[in-house]
């Protein structure tokens, strides 16, 4: 039997539970409210407008989203940031891949690991100054080594053709022990008796790796390309510090795109616009690719 | 005793040279800083300084030092300043993220409130929006509050949380034993002395680890503060190393300088990873950064 007064109590211990909660929360909320969400909408809305923050914003309703579709400049950007992707991903997820099984095979010590992601602990921006010193054309080491074997001098970030490919190389000098480090964790929640028992039957290092570690690895592999592919997408500090867009626009990435228009010629609608437009592609793809990764489904049952 | 088969040969000697590449370019970062201004042309091949001198740390550091540069060339940026900036920017972000997140985090773990799950939900999903969506708006309004060029403006976007924080600590709050909670209520502590006294000094250690990751995340954030710190009064480290290259001019620049900076700058991170190593590793793993 329940007591009239009992049920009162509680029902104002829910309310202080409710008031505490909210009180802890709103710190974190109105950080959520005023610098997430808000901007989020915000973004929105000047994407709609012509501002140049001089003058009150004029509502012009779709048409920065028409000019983008004309925009040849943008197009190129998106391009460029493709061609990014392309040289970067595939190496930088290759090699994290094989950085991670040979050091689950042959060196387990925690001293690897942390020497292999100290690229990954320092900046983008040390990161590319101290490529563009390793790259540089008189005092480069990457160019005495070429100039000694014969191949001889490159542009590398100073050359059209090859800038894109150097600041691709850069992020994944960055990233590839991160990569690593993921697989390798990954790797750790394969039951070791699988390989016994291929090994028992006779199955080499390859068939292993074909047959066990990648389909139960798959989920791991999902969360990795997702991921590297959202980074990859807003590729930006290495090309502000190393070659600024340039040389020739080679480099001139989407965040590149937007971050000129916005505080270079401050076409903040126009820069909101691609903004939004990224925003869009970006959970398109990532729903793609979770679709075609099955990343929530492990093999492992 | 165990033979090593040449598969297992090849696969150290891949090991060997992925270490080596990701130290190469910070050791000939500290091999340019130990070399003196005019033989940094000479001995481009090298992987040792030919002269070995002090005096680029010195001088970056503002102390007096034997190199002198011409006026064209000498550093206008003024990096104990820099670092000192850096130091505040970092602590304030990370002391401010960390209590504020694990306040969020507790709520969202251990009390029960309408609208929850649905306000945990949207945290999360807000790590879905790139940085650029928010940088714009976000730049506006510290611009319009007339905070471009302060440390509040600096940190006015993550001091009160971050997504990644609040997920991050709600994990360890979910998992710890609620008895002594309910002990130290049935005492008349209160909600917040639970949550200060008891459930936080239960998770020292995940939150050393959020705190270490947070600190070398602030130490290298770059374009937040590329867009509202550019003054020198308020600019980071890693603003000033990139208005160092742009302003002594792609040309010529002061190479042994810069590398001498670079170097200063990464001291904290890798003395931190030398300390901390296991736990950054770990937590990297399993949770990825961001």
């Amino acid at each position: 039997m329940m007591k009239a007064g009992s049920n009162v109590s509680r029902a104002r211990r829910r309310r202080k539970e409710t008031l505490t909660g909210l009180l802890f929360v709103a710190p974190a909320l109105v950080g959520f409210l005023v610098f997430y969400l808000l901007p989020t909408l915000r973004a929105i809305q000047i994407s709609l407008t012509d501002w140049n923050l001089m003058r009150a914003p004029k509502f012009v309703g779709f048409a920065n989203y028409t000019k983008l579709l004309g925009d040849e400049n943008f197009w190129h950007s998106a391009w460029v940031t493709f061609a990014y992707v392309l040289y970067n991903i595939p190496i930088q997820t290759a090699l994290g891949l094989l950085l991670a099984v040979l050091s689950d095979r042959l060196a387990r010590a925690v001293s690897l690991r942390a020497v292999i992601i100290a690229p990954y602990l320092i900046s983008n921006v040390v990161a590319a100054l101290v490529w563009l010193m390793m790259l540089d054309p008189i005092l480069g080491l990457v160019n005495g080594f070429l100039e000694i074997v014969g191949i001889g001098r490159q542009g590398f970030l100073a050359s059209p053709d090859q800038a894109m490919v150097s600041v691709a190389a850069i992020s994944t000098w960055r990233h590839t022990g991160l990569t690593a480090l993921l697989f390798y964790a990954g790797l750790q929640a394969i039951p070791r008796h699988l390989y016994e028992a291929a090994r028992l039957e006779g199955a080499g290092e390859w068939t292993m790796f074909h047959r066990i570690t990648l389909p139960l690895l798959r989920p791991v592999l999902a969360f990795v390309l997702v991921t590297s592919l959202i980074g990859s997408f807003q590729v930006f500090d290495v090309i502000a510090v190393a070659t600024a867009g340039g040389p020739s626009n080679s480099t001139r990435v989407i965040l590149w795109y937007i971050y000129e228009n916005a505080f270079k010629f401050n076409k903040m609608g126009y820069a909101s616009a691609i903004s939004v437009v990224l925003f869009v592609t970006l959970i398109l793809v990532t729903l793609l690719q979770m679709r075609l990764l099955k990343a929530d489904q492990s093999d492992l049952t | 005793m165990k033979t090593i088969t040449p598969q297992a040969a090849l696969g150290y000697l891949v090991l060997a040279v992925f270490v080596f590449l990701s130290l190469l370019p910070l050791w000939m970062a500290l091999k340019i800083a130990l070399t003196h201004p005019s033989d940094v042309y000479t001995s481009a091949a090298s992987l040792t300084p030919e002269t070995f001198t002090l005096g680029n740390f010195l001088r970056v550091m503002g102390l007096p030092s034997d190199i002198e540069l011409t006026a064209s060339r000498a550093s206008p940026i003024d990096f104990m300043l820099a670092l000192r900036n850096s130091v505040i920017y970092t602590a304030l972000t990370v002391s401010g993220q960390i209590f504020f997140s694990a306040l969020a985090a507790y709520a969202f773990a251990r009390m029960s409130f309408p609208g929850r799950d649905l306000l945990f939900f949207a945290f999360l999903a807000a790590t879905m929006i790139p940085s650029m969506v928010l940088f714009i708006p976000n730049f506006i309004l510290v611009k319009q509050l007339g905070l471009l060029n302060t440390f509040t403006g600096l940190v006015a976007p993550t001091i009160l949380m971050t997504p990644f924080a609040v997920f991050f600590l709600r994990q360890f709050f979910l998992s710890s034993p609620k008895e002594l909670d309910e002990a130290a209520r049935l005492e008349g502590a209160s909600q917040f002395q639970i949550f200060w006294r008891i459930a936080l000094p239960i998770q020292k250690g995940p939150i050393a680890t959020l705190g270490i990751l947070l600190a070398i995340q602030s130490w290298n954030e770059f374009f937040w503060p590329f867009l509202v710190g550019r003054d020198a009064s308020v600019r980071v480290m890693a603003v000033a190393l990139s208005d160092f290259m742009s302003q002594t001019g792609r040309g010529n620049p002061d190479w042994s300088g810069l590398m001498a900076a670079i170097v200063l700058s990464i001291i904290p991170v890798i003395t931190l990873l030398v300390v901390f190593g296991r736990q950054i590793v770990e937590s990297l793993q399993t949770s990825g950064m961001k």
